[in-house]
């Protein structure tokens, strides 16, 4: 076949009517406090890992709750567990038990 | 004694009537429709204590049933003169009535979302306001354009508030938190529907709104996406589809749902504009305009003309019933220094 030089983009659109909400339903029972976040960064600002990475939890825990597991196993290995995060959120969410929480449903869930 | 007319019998106009009366001054009041409260016969329950709508409706009435007051319903005021040191004010029919001052509380109304054609309201069923919503939680009917139990409701924040495409820059205030009140009482009603709030900021400004807000999160799983829905369309099987970019992960989203509910801003009602402008005291936006808005907030340009409620700036109900109460007092001191005067 010819090549014309372009191809077809892949599209980058969450759709919510596909997105699998039964691990955010699970980290729900988990982790109660999670649902209370409002997605503020303080967590992300206080981080370690943030200052010198890529690694931004509150994106992280963003997907998570839009359904967008893809990669997030592998990406939350880079948290220390210290729970500096856990310190400053003004909502009280567990952030250190919701990273514990979020690697084991999603382990579990991929080991399928 | 003086006589008093009031242009507008919602909150502010009944409050200020029944203390305006109880100082034994002689109220004339007038309202355009039918029946008082005209704002608020369709409410179920109010932000931010979640009382019955009903009961403040009744206690208001109550206080109407004075021996001060006159109330003129189905009578719409098209015209308001100075006449001297009096002022004519005129109803629709040309019957006039002659008083010493006028307070104007001629309300508000709310946006027509028809007005903004891209989020659907007026061409899919599935496209209702939180009027037409608050109306289906009063007589517990929510169900979605096929008149099943809607399985996720999507609300969308800010429409023709904070957008110059609507011609209103301004924010409407009480939308934010009506918002997470319908919300709360649409999961009351039906526990498994999936409840989505897509919004611009989320303004939780009053005394236990914030409470609220997080009330919905952890007891109610309302879900919250920050961004503004730019479309709607209808899919095959009646459902609505939307668009929008959650801002906070920098993606574009959609989802389709049962019901969109469009939370319409509040604008100047229309006696609001009109009298406002024969007055002279047209403010921003159509609403009428006060003196000062820190020390003369109930008075204006025109001596013996004074303003209060959401005629003057979208505001709540217990805003709206202090600034009933702040105008009778000043309306009290204009008629005391009058009375002076004619001895
Ligand atoms: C969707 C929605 C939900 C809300 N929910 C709440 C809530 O839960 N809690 C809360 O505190 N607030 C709520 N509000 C706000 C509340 O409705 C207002 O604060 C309140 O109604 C303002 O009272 P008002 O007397 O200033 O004006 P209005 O209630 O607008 O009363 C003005 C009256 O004047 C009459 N009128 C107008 N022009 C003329 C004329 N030319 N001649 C004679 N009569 C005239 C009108 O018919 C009307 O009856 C809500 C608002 C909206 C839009
Ligand atoms: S600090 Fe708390 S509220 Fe803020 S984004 Fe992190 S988890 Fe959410
Ligand atoms: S616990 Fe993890 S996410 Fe939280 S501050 Fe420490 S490294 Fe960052
Ligand atoms: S109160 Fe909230 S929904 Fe209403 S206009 Fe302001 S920001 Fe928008």
């Amino acid at each position: 076949m010819s090549n014309f030089g372009f191809n077809i983009s892949n599209t980058r659109v969450i759709s919510m009517d596909e997105c699998n909400m039964g691990n955010v339903e699970r980290l729900h029972l988990e982790v109660p406090s999670f649902k209370r976040c409002i997605s503020c960064g303080a967590c992300s600002a206080t981080c370690s890992a943030h200052q010198f990475t890529d690694f931004n939890i509150r994106k992280l825990h963003n997907l998570y709750r839009r359904g967008q597991y893809a990669g997030l196993q592998e990406e939350l290995k880079a948290c220390m567990l210290c729970g500096k995060c856990t310190l400053v959120c003004p909502r009280g969410v567990n952030l250190r038990s919701m990273i514990i929480n979020m690697r084991k449903i999603l382990y579990e869930a991929n080991k399928r | 004694m003086k006589k008093v007319a009031i242009i507008g019998a919602g909150p502010a106009g009944i409050e200020a009537a029944s203390i305006l009366a109880n100082q034994q001054v002689e109220v004339l009041l007038f309202e355009k429709s039918l029946n008082t409260l005209s704002n608020m016969l369709d409410k179920a329950y109010l932000f931010p204590d979640f009382s019955p709508a009903n009961d403040l409706v009744d206690k208001l009435n109550k206080k109407l049933l004075h021996q001060q007051i006159t109330l003129f319903t189905g009578t719409e005021i098209t015209d308001v003169k100075k006449d001297g040191k009096e002022w004519k004010v005129i109803d629709a029919k040309g019957m006039s009535y002659i008083v010493s001052a006028v307070l104007l509380t001629s309300g508000y109304s709310v946006f027509d979302a028809k007005r903004k054609e891209e989020l659907g309201y007026g061409i899919y069923n599935g496209v209702i306001t939180s009027i037409d919503l608050e109306k289906m939680i009063k007589y517990n009917q929510i169900e979605n354009s096929m008149g099943d139990k809607p399985k996720r409701i999507v609300f969308l924040q800010c429409v023709g508030s904070r957008d110059e495409k609507s011609g209103n820059n301004y924010c409407s205030k009480i939308c934010c938190v009506t918002a997470v009140k319908q919300a709360i009482e649409v999961k009351k009603l039906l526990p498994d529907t999936d409840v989505y709030i897509f919004y611009m900021d989320l303004r939780m400004w009053g005394q236990s709104f914030e409470e609220m807000y997080r009330e919905s999160q952890e007891k109610y799983d309302v879900s919250y996406v920050r961004g503004r829905i730019s479309e709607a369309a209808s899919t095959f099987d009646k459902k609505i589809q939307i668009k929008a970019e959650d801002t906070l992960l920098g993606v574009p989203l959609k989802m389709t749902t049962d019901l969109l509910v469009l939370m319409v801003g509040m604008e100047a009602s229309c006696g609001t504009k009109t009298l406002a402008e024969t007055l002279h005291i047209k403010g921003e936006y159509g609403f009428a305009k006060s003196l000062n808005c820190h020390l003369q907030d109930n008075e204006t340009t025109q001596q013996g003309l004074f303003i209060a409620g959401s005629c003057k700036r979208p505001m709540g109900i217990n805003e709206t019933l202090a600034d009933a109460r702040s105008a009778s007092v000043i309306i009290m001191d204009y008629i005391n220094a009058m009375q002076e005067n004619d001895k």
